[in-house]
């Protein structure tokens, strides 16, 4: 099994999940591992640079935090944290919309790319289309 | 490895060796079968992997990885845009949808490439079409997410347009874009590669075109990766160099724009890497009240065509959960709240008809790989916040109860707003690295034109200074095609094969245009 890039950053990037889907806080323990391993497996083939420059973005998600609020990203209720991610989203630094782009996009797959999930959600595709809502009478 | 072969000394000269196996390369592949009967030795080299029928499963994770390049996340070097492209048996025409459109005559005669006629491309694209079977769906087929699509079309006053489509057997599992699990869609995979092979033509999978010799190309097959999908390579693993006539490049726009440049030959070729267009594209969602039929039912039968007045093209869409959250502008509640809608939602996928502009270009990074530059131009800009307009009302004319806009702040526009979507979509929200814009359409790299000062190949694809090497792919078109472009790629390769088999001196039987009668394996 491919090592999880965010390891060092843990609790950090676990806030920020919950703060992207906030259904994420219902996973169990298999679910965040599901969660975390989907992403490592992503990230597998990237190069280091890649993993290094998610590290620092998650960093710099906590720096800001403490610079404005003088408290971790951890430790802010979940109505702050979506303002602060929400401020990173509409900031005039590309870089920083880019980088919450990228780890946005990483925790989406890592979420909603799980089957469990997917039929959570009512998606219902399969291979027998219609034939499968035809006999299931939908 | 078992029942891979090391070929050696003259196993390794052909006379054509072609590069990639997808629209371009798998037509070209088609139109030389015939020519091995009279001694001819043909090459396909591609870089994905060969997959069996039973590993399409259509599941998102499992999929993408197997099938597209950076599992469908390649982004451009400013990170703005993820570009997709298939890597496999087939290239993109295994994840592409299969509308099958023909070129547009005012695009053709715009391109202006001296010996390029629309009348004759037209009736190369024709025949592609009877032998993909081409067809309309028929109305017991289209699904609520289609049928509410031409419903709001014509209360919002657009002419809306049904899509030909490229199916056989179709199920209706809408999962066209993960590769189809039912072996419905037409792609080269099961019509022109398998046919080549029937004659003779050798294809090697897992085999990437490192860089072109003088009258060579030098390959690397690769290890069937441990628990990865696909068969192993026909070829063992290692380093090959191949020794051809001439080499036909069709590696799509990216990947063939990419070999050329590393094989040094943009010092006689200034304009290689140029002309990139995309058709840039985002999804918009729309929650209605009650549950639609959107995730059965083939997933693209209908579109709007405004790309000559106003820029845009509107097409209906059905993705799978991941894609979907990840092209939707913002996070949080919102977002998790249209997600847990996804048995009501409809879509809509937006492109713009973009243009050639000299900061849009490929080139290669010291490695060798592709870098992608794309911005986004004031026109492209316009035209998509344009066709969110048009697609918010026909959503609303439909009956959505809410239209999720990416160039919208906040990005959820309720039927309150209806009257006000002028102001509620608006260019200054188009901020690139907030939304999620993404391009399956990528086109030029290697355009055609008259000579090396304003393009790289003439009209059959043939390269100019480099008299051996052809391009029969995507990476030709001088401009965007404005229209879903594998016809075209397919109409375009079969002008070079024609060539190719000139150059070979096949015989008049195997020159001319077979007739072609839905040939399928
Ligand atoms: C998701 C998706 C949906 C689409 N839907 C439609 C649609 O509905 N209708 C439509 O008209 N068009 C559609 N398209 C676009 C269409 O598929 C492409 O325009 C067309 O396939 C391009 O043909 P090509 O030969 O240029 O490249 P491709 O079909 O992409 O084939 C290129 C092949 O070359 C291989 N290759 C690249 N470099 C190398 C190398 N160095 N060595 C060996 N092999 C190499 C690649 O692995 C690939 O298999 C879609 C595309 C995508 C991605
Ligand atoms: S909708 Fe039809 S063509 Fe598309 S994947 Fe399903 S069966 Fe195949």
């Amino acid at each position: 099994m491919a090592t999880f890039p965010l390891e060092p950053v843990h609790d950090t990037f676990r806030a920020i999940a919950t703060t992207v889907v906030p259904e994420a806080v219902a996973l169990d323990r298999a679910g965040w591992e599901r969660l975390e391993e989907i992403i490592a497996e992503a990230l597998a083939s990237r190069p280091e640079r890649i993993h290094r420059q998610l590290r620092l973005f998650v960093r710099i998600v906590d720096w800001r935090a403490r610079w404005r609020h003088r408290e971790r990203f951890v430790d802010l209720d979940p109505l702050q944290r979506t303002r602060e991610l929400e401020r990173i989203e509409r900031s005039r630094w590309l870089l920083l919309r880019r980088g919450l782009w990228g780890l946005r996009t990483l925790i989406f797959m890592g979420y909603y790319a799980q089957p469990a999930i997917q039929r959570e959600i009512g998606y219902r595709a399969r291979p027998e289309g219609w034939d499968a809502v035809r006999g299931a009478g939908r | 490895m078992s029942g891979a072969k090391r070929p050696t000394g003259a196993e390794l000269d052909y006379d054509v060796v072609i590069i990639g196996s997808g629209a371009g390369g798998g037509t070209v592949a088609y139109r030389l079968g015939p020519s091995i009967a009279s001694g001819a030795r043909v090459l396909v080299v591609e870089q994905g992997p060969r997959l069996d029928d039973h590993e399409f499963t259509g599941d998102e994770l499992d999929m993408a990885p197997a099938l597209y390049r950076d599992a469908g996340g390649f982004l451009t070097r400013q990170g703005t845009m993820s570009l997709a492209l298939g890597q496999v048996y087939g290239g993109s025409t295994v994840v592409y949808t299969g509308t099958s459109l023909i070129a547009p005559e005012r695009v053709i005669r715009d391109w202006d490439v001296p010996g390029l006629d629309h009348a004759d491309l037209a009736a190369r694209s024709r025949r592609y079409m009877e032998q993909n079977g081409v067809h309309l769906l028929p109305p017991e087929e289209i699904n609520d997410n289609n049928s509410l699509f031409v419903q709001g079309c014509r209360e919002a006053g657009y002419e809306v347009e049904q899509f030909p489509v490229n199916v056989r057997g179709c199920r209706g599992s809408s999962l066209c874009n993960l590769g189809c699990p039912n072996q419905a869609k037409q792609g080269t995979n099961r019509v022109q590669l398998p046919s080549a092979e029937r004659h003779g033509v050798e294809v090697v999978t897992r085999a990437e075109a490192l860089r072109l010799e003088d009258h060579a190309v030098v390959v690397r097959v690769h290890e069937r990766p441990e628990g990865g999908k696909g068969r192993p390579s026909e070829w063992a693993p290692g380093e090959y160099t191949v020794r051809a006539r001439m080499v036909v490049v069709a590696g799509g726009s990216i990947g063939s724009t990419a070999l050329l440049l590393r094989s040094g030959m943009g010092r006689k070729l200034p304009r290689l890497g140029r002309n990139f267009t995309a058709h840039p594209a985002f999804i918009l969602v729309a929650e209605h009240e009650r549950e639609i039929t959107n995730d059965v039912g083939h997933p693209k039968s209908f579109y709007v065509d405004r790309a000559a007045e106003d820029g845009w093209l509107l097409e209906t869409c059905m993705y799978f959960p991941f894609v979907t959250a990840k092209n939707m502008a913002g996070f949080g509640r919102e977002h998790s709240m249209l997600m847990r809608a996804f048995p009501r939602l409809q879509m809509i996928l937006v492109l713009a008809a973009d243009k050639a502009e000299p900061q849009n270009r490929i080139t290669v990074d010291r490695r060798g790989q592709p870098v992608v530059h794309y911005d986004f131009t004031f026109p492209v800009v316009a035209a998509m916040v344009g066709a969110t307009r048009a697609a918010a009302r026909i959503f609303f004319a439909a009956g959505a109860r809410g239209v999720h806009a990416p160039p919208a702040d906040p990005p959820l526009i309720e039927r309150s707003e209806a009257h006000r979507l002028e102001r509620r979509i608006d260019a200054r929200h188009f901020q690139p690295g907030r939304i999620s814009v993404s391009a399956a359409h990528l086109m030029g790299g290697c355009a055609m034109g008259r000579d090396h000062r304003d393009s790289v190949t003439d009209a059959f694809g043939r390269v100019h200074r480099y008299p051996w090497v052809r391009v029969a792919d995507s990476a030709l078109f001088p401009d965007s095609v404005e229209i879903n472009p594998y016809l075209t790629v397919m109409g375009l390769a079969d002008r070079v094969a024609d060539d190719v088999l000139e150059v070979l001196g096949a015989p008049s039987d195997v020159r001319c245009p077979p007739v072609i009668h839905g040939e399928t394996r």
